[in-house]
């Protein structure tokens, strides 16, 4: 027996993208999601933006490191090996 | 500790004790990063020899590593000084630890969660921390009708985000917008999206349950997405 539940509308399904890409849903409501999507171009098309803004964040280079920050990581290893001495080079 | 702290502890369900824990050890997982296959392998390559002492494997994996415990660091302290700091006390108990980390799971994550009780410890998150329920919409209310159907549809930018931008400007206008949102949203995002761990890596680093890393990693790309959509058509 089961219950009406009402079918979701656009509002609902921009709040339940993350869940359905982290396969997160229960099988019902994946199944009113796609039910959705099939017939609503426009959240068909936020869907493909939120994987093509996950894929542009994805390319983010990270920063190198600044000579500084190389100096102190050089004095931070040498400040270890003094702590252990014999145990390493 | 100050009642910032406090909160701020509670709302990412850190255990009261977290300022004494001891270096985290992790559980042995299968290991499927999307993207840093080959880093993976390598980090076990140099972390033996790290063992040996050799500052030729340091350097190689601070630099590796490091940009992403900066920008986790910078979620939890207001300055890039104090960043730097847990950065280094960090790697100074990741060296002091090394003969205890079985290189059975993936360097990156063990690092990120020493890195996160570090900055705990240091108990300078101040009050910054956000309730979950502050978290708004992923769409602007204004952008739906009564009945919740869009008004104000997404426009179709996809395939030329990058022609009409160009791929410089792109990368900025991510950039900015992870630096507006709030901390613990960009956290996630970052974690995930950028520095490639999975969900549970994620929960494992920031001590949270799997719905409240999906609730911030849903805020956070819904910002991003709008972030896009308005860099794009500003052009």
């Amino acid at each position: 027996m089961a219950l009406v539940r009402h079918e979701l509308v656009c509002q609902e399904v921009v709040e339940l993208v993350t869940d359905y890409l982290e396969d997160a849903l229960s099988r019902r409501d994946r199944r009113r999601f796609e039910r959705h999507l099939a017939g609503c171009p426009h959240c068909t098309e936020y869907l493909a933006q939120i994987r093509e803004t996950i894929r542009l964040t994805g390319r983010l280079v990270p920063a190198d490191l600044s000579p500084q920050m190389r100096e102190d990581f050089g004095e931070l290893l040498r400040r270890w090996r003094d702590e252990e001495p014999g145990t390493r080079r | 500790m100050t009642a910032g702290v406090i909160a701020a502890a509670a709302v990412w369900g850190a255990p009261a004790s977290a300022h004494r824990r001891e270096i985290p050890r992790l559980v042995v997982r299968q290991h499927h990063d999307r993207r840093n296959l080959a880093p993976v392998d390598d980090d076990a390559r140099f972390l033996e020899r790290l063992r040996a002492g050799d500052e030729a494997a340091f350097m190689a994996l601070v630099a590796r590593h490091n940009d992403a415990m900066l920008r986790l660091a910078s979620t939890f302290v207001s300055s890039r000084a104090v960043a730097e700091e847990v950065v280094q006390d960090t790697w100074l108990g990741v060296l002091r630890g090394i003969d205890r980390f079985e290189g059975r799971s993936s360097l990156k994550t063990w690092l990120l969660a020493i890195l996160v009780n570090r900055a705990r410890t240091a108990g300078v998150r101040e009050a910054r921390s956000v309730a979950l329920a502050d978290i708004g919409p992923a769409v602007d209310r204004a952008r739906f009708d009564a009945g919740g159907g869009w008004s104000a549809p997404p426009e179709h930018w996809i395939e030329n985000a990058e022609e009409r931008l160009g791929a410089a400007a792109l990368a900025p206008a991510i950039r900015e917008a992870l630096e507006r949102m709030p901390p613990r949203q960009r956290a996630v995002v970052t974690l995930r999206d950028v520095d490639g761990l999975d969900s549970d890596e994620v929960c494992e680093v920031l001590s949270l349950s799997q719905v409240n890393q999906r609730v911030l990693l849903h805020r956070g790309r819904s910002l991003l997405r709008q972030a896009l959509e308005d860099a794009v058509g500003e052009v």
